[in-house]
């Protein structure tokens, strides 16, 4: 660890608490101690007794927690500090689009103009929402390629979910039974969850060995059964479906729909569109390619576009420009109906067009570029160490193999993820897509500089150094973060998922 | 030209000489030409963030019902609540906000331990003890809780009390076309579930709201014996706020709750991010959708959190998944724990039994007022109905010259002949009020539906 200090090294993931675990909101509790402060309203305080029936009334406390405010703070804050984030470090995350966030978005949110509204204020009173909705709508629509979209979806499965459902319409409409969706077999789980949901089953298309859909066998799977195929593209290795001109004509010639999962939509942004490619409905992951942050796991936002022939089966009701130049809440013809309680994640939505409106088509475009760019820097870079499972250009993940480390020092690619926690990165996704062996997806991003790539680059070539010299240690690893590996396997057996349950 | 890249134009030209590259464009050679995008997108170049700021100001301005200018009696699930700065400094770490879903528990103690605790919480408020990490909202909730009684009975044929929010029954019937659930709705009268109309034979769940969203506080023994009678999952939408006082879903005998968690902490936001609530009995804990998060220890014995049960989930089971949520509300949830902490087992009661106290105060106030009547003479909670002599659209929109969101129109969140409403569905107002609401503002809220109705 001599080489000169870089940005984005090095990064504390075994930040101030270190291993001294922190207790429970619960276990801080004291009797008769609080932190809230309320408004005087001088509205009379008669007892709840006379208000509501007393077989209504619960005659037992539900216990809270009973803390000060500067207990409060303290526990949260120490709570962050055991918890590894973009802000603190890279988090190279394959598939899932870690790149920075910017605090411009943040300022967007957090503006009362914007989340103070209700969402069952009429069309009148909330135009600028709608405004918003609109002029999103748009430019999602521009960079992808099709027609309209819907807001609604809370996150990309809800989005792929609603996309069946539009499909499953679209083909009712038109007198059609249809029973299978195809997927390739390197495809996110969220894919044939949401087919099975969608009322559909699924047929696994196989890989070739370039990594990509094997054509002649999606052909051999194909029929006037089927309803449509979902595609991510780039893939899931992080490569592009070269012939996707050829399976979107095949698809169609069945009479099928194309379904594409904008996992991966920040490779390609500026360079070709799911619509040009012939897709017909095309969910986007904003938490992801617009940078509207992940917190811990959502919320996210899965808006989905659609081509001509699917707009009028859209969720309703719609934020649209009427006639007379305002915005209006309006509902497609044919609509699905609702697949959220209000509008969807609308605090989102307005941070992602934040995003695009600064980053404009041009900046776009770069983010892409070089979003690429890095990913094959690293790729390359690392390619005596860990090779490519799939050793040609790729887009904006590359997936490398730890199997040449589990043959020669039984390193698994878990190890060598672990591992890289105590070189203060967050790991690389592991064991995933399924078809690879010992995976380990590095999705660089964009906004990484290359002295962090190559500072990530230097941790694994010791790691692969302590693999030779010290494998029990990486069986181990990681040592320096809050707590190390956990029992997951008991966490299973003996479910403990609240603070009150049996112990 | 702006934006978040690090590169230089010299790291680019470097970079791109590693991989024997000459330009950026030779990244893209391998993607067919015929679908590459010749002139490049068709979105205004960048602007720099003030820039945009400004053209937001032009948006927040439009927004004519932000509570900065108008006071909200809006409610259906989404209320003005006191969000305190100590919540909003917390939840807003950049640790919670730009971290992923915890799937390296080593360096994610910090989310893992605060949905612990979230869930800790929503297990106590709703009686029921496996609560999951949450789901997006209360409608996509409801969603997956009629999914698990399908799981969990065989059966398909969904009870649904029309006491449920009008839009998550929508959300339902949007979602049924794919399961091939037959969703019925049993009608209200005098805002009461009519449960003696049903044919409940073969159901595989009965779902009741408590409160309804007319406001009405229902006793649901009919329906737990219902449900109890025909083997279904007993299903119970309730406000969270009001477990600060009244019964749980657990106390009511629910094998499922599902609720909205935006009050805990979160703004009215528009309608989203919002946070999905949902627990349920031991006995469908393998049917449980999304995550959980489980206690266990270390490799040295130390207390550790970590996400449990995955055997359930979409990347593991793929189609065969108990649900295919992957991303949930996670920093909602960390800040509904943060909220209730800063609430307490006393705040929580107190802010409840405030809601409660507004309400029925607003409620005998605009009964006086001619013409204005109760739409039901049940027991209720923090909202009420009432129905009006004129449109309630039109009298919302003259309550907003004078600053008053006056509520939500029944008729604008229902269909026609929603079973919710008997008649006149286009003149019920329905009318909420939280802890925020000062008699001042309430007596101004009588003051302008009376000028309302009389113009």
């Amino acid at each position: 660890m001599s080489e000169a200090p870089q940005p984005g090294g090095r990064a504390a993931s075994a930040p101030i608490m270190g291993h001294e675990s922190e207790p429970t909101l619960f276990e801080m509790s004291v009797p008769h101690r609080s932190a809230y402060q309320l408004r005087t309203t001088g509205v009379p305080a008669t007892p709840l007794s006379e208000l509501i029936p007393s077989d209504h009334l619960n005659a037992e406390v539900v216990p809270i927690a009973e803390v000060s405010e500067r207990d409060l703070v303290a526990h949260f804050t120490r709570l962050s500090h055991r918890q590894f984030s973009v802000d603190l470090g890279m988090y190279p995350l394959g598939s899932c689009t870690m790149k920075y966030n910017p605090k411009f978005c943040d300022a967007i949110a957090n503006d009362l103009g914007l989340n103070s509204v209700h969402p069952g204020a009429p069309a009148s009173l909330s135009q600028g929402w709608l405004e918003i909705f609109v002029t999103l709508e748009q430019k999602l629509c521009a960079i992808t390629g099709m027609s309209a979209a819907t807001l609604q979806p809370a996150a990309g499965a809800a989005g792929e979910l609603t996309g069946l459902l539009l499909m499953r319409a679209y083909h009712e409409a038109n007198g059609d039974v249809r029973r299978r969706v195809l997927i390739p077999d390197s495809a996110h789980g969220t894919n044939p969850a949401s087919v099975t949901l969608g009322g559909y089953e699924v047929t696994t298309i196989p890989s070739n060995d370039r990594g990509l859909v094997d054509l002649e066998k999606l052909k051999a799977a194909l029929g006037p059964d089927v309803a449509g195929i979902m595609l991510t593209n780039p893939n899931t290795v992080g490569l592009f479906e070269e012939e996707i001109i050829e399976i979107a004509k095949a698809v169609h010639d069945v009479g099928g729909l194309l379904y594409y999962d904008g996992a991966n939509l920040n490779a390609i942004l500026g360079a070709v569109r799911p619509g040009d490619m012939g897709f017909d409905i095309v969910h986007m992951n904003l938490h992801k390619t617009f940078a509207t942050p992940h917190g811990g796991g959502g919320p996210g936002a899965g808006p989905v576009a659609v081509s001509p022939r699917l707009v009028e089966f859209l969720p309703g009701p719609r934020a649209m420009k009427v006639d007379d130049g305002s915005f209006d809440w309006v509902t497609p013809p044919r609509s699905i109906g609702r697949v959220h309680g209000w509008h969807g994640n609308a605090v989102v939505l307005a941070r992602a067009l934040a995003y695009i409106d600064v980053h404009g088509g041009d900046g776009l475009t770069r983010v892409a570029q070089h979003a690429v760019l890095n990913a094959n820097w690293l790729r390359h870079r690392l390619r005596d160490i860990l090779p490519a499972a799939y050793d040609r250009v790729c887009m904006h993940e590359c997936t490398l193999t730890a199997s040449g480390l589990k043959a020669k020092f039984g390193i698994r690619g878990l190890d060598v993820a672990k591992a890289l926690l105590e070189e203060g990165f967050h790991s690389p996704t592991v064991y995933f897509p399924l078809i690879v062996d010992e995976a380990l997806m590095f999705e660089p991003t964009e906004t990484e500089s290359v002295q962090t790539l190559e500072s990530l680059a230097k941790a694994l070539e010791r790691i692969v150094e302590r693999a030779q010299d010290d494998p029990e240690s990486l069986h181990r690893a990681p040592q320096s973060t809050p707590v190390s590996r956990v029992d997951e396997a008991r966490a299973a057996r003996q479910l403990l998922a609240t603070a009150d349950a049996v112990r | 030209m702006a934006d978040y890249l690090p590169h230089t134009d010299e790291d680019v030209a470097s970079m791109l000489e590693f991989l024997g590259m000459t330009s950026l464009d030779d990244l893209f050679a391998h993607i067919p030409a015929s679908v590459r995008l010749a002139q490049g997108l068709d979105i205004d170049d960048g602007l720099s963030e003030p820039d945009v700021a400004a053209i937001f100001a032009g948006y927040t301005a439009a927004n004519k019902a932000k509570t900065t200018a108008m006071t909200c009696f809006a409610g259906g699930g989404a209320y003005d609540h006191e969000v305190p700065p100590v919540v909003k400094a917390l939840a807003s770490r950049s640790e919670f906000v730009t971290a992923y879903t915890p799937y390296q528990p080593e360096v994610a103690q910090g989310v893992l331990q605060a949905i612990f605790e979230y869930q800790t919480l929503i297990s106590r408020l709703s009686g029921l003890p496996i609560p999951n990490a949450s789901l997006y909202d209360a409608a996509t909730a409801l969603v997956e809780a009629l999914n698990m009684a399908h799981g969990a009975t065989g059966r398909s044929k969904m009870v649904i009390s029309s006491g449920i929010h009008p839009h998550w029954r929508e959300v339902a019937r949007t979602f049924a076309k794919g399961t091939g659930h037959e969703i019925v709705e049993v009608p209200l009268r005098n805002g009461v579930t009519d449960w003696s109309s049903v044919d409940a034979t073969d159901a595989a769940a009965i779902v009741a709201a408590y409160p309804n969203y007319l406001g009405v506080l229902e006793d649901l023994s009919e329906a737990k014996a219902l449900a109890t009678t025909n083997d279904a999952l007993f299903i119970v939408g309730a406000d969270p706020v009001a477990a600060g006082v009244l019964k749980t879903a657990g106390q009511w005998g629910a094998d499922v709750f599902v609720g909205e968690g935006q009050a805990f902490g979160t703004p009215l936001s528009f309608g989203g991010p919002y946070l999905g609530l949902f627990a349920c009995t031991e006995a469908q804990v393998r049917r449980l959708p999304g995550r959980i998060v489980g206690e266990t220890v270390d490799s040295s014995g130390r207390k550790a959190f970590v996400t449990t049960l995955r055997a359930r989930e979409q990347d593991i089971r793929r189609e065969k998944a108990t649900s295919n949520v992957c991303t949930n509300q996670t920093l909602m949830a960390v800040t509904a724990a943060i909220q209730l902490g800063w609430l307490g087992t006393k705040g929580l009661r107190e802010v409840a039994t405030r809601c409660a106290q507004g309400a029925h105060y607003l409620f005998d106030e605009v009964l006086r007022i001619n013409g204005v009547e109760a739409v039901s003479n049940q027991p209720f909670f923090r909202e009420f109905a009432i129905r009006l002599p004129r449109s309630a659209d039109v009298v919302i929109s003259a309550m907003a010259e004078n600053h008053v969101l006056a509520g939500l129109s029944a008729g604008a969140m229902c269909d026609g002949d929603d079973p919710s409403i008997e008649s006149g569905v286009d003149r019920v107002l329905l009318v909420s009020v939280t802890e925020r609401r000062t008699k001042d503002e309430l007596d101004e809220y009588v003051r302008a539906l009376r000028e309302a109705l009389q113009a």
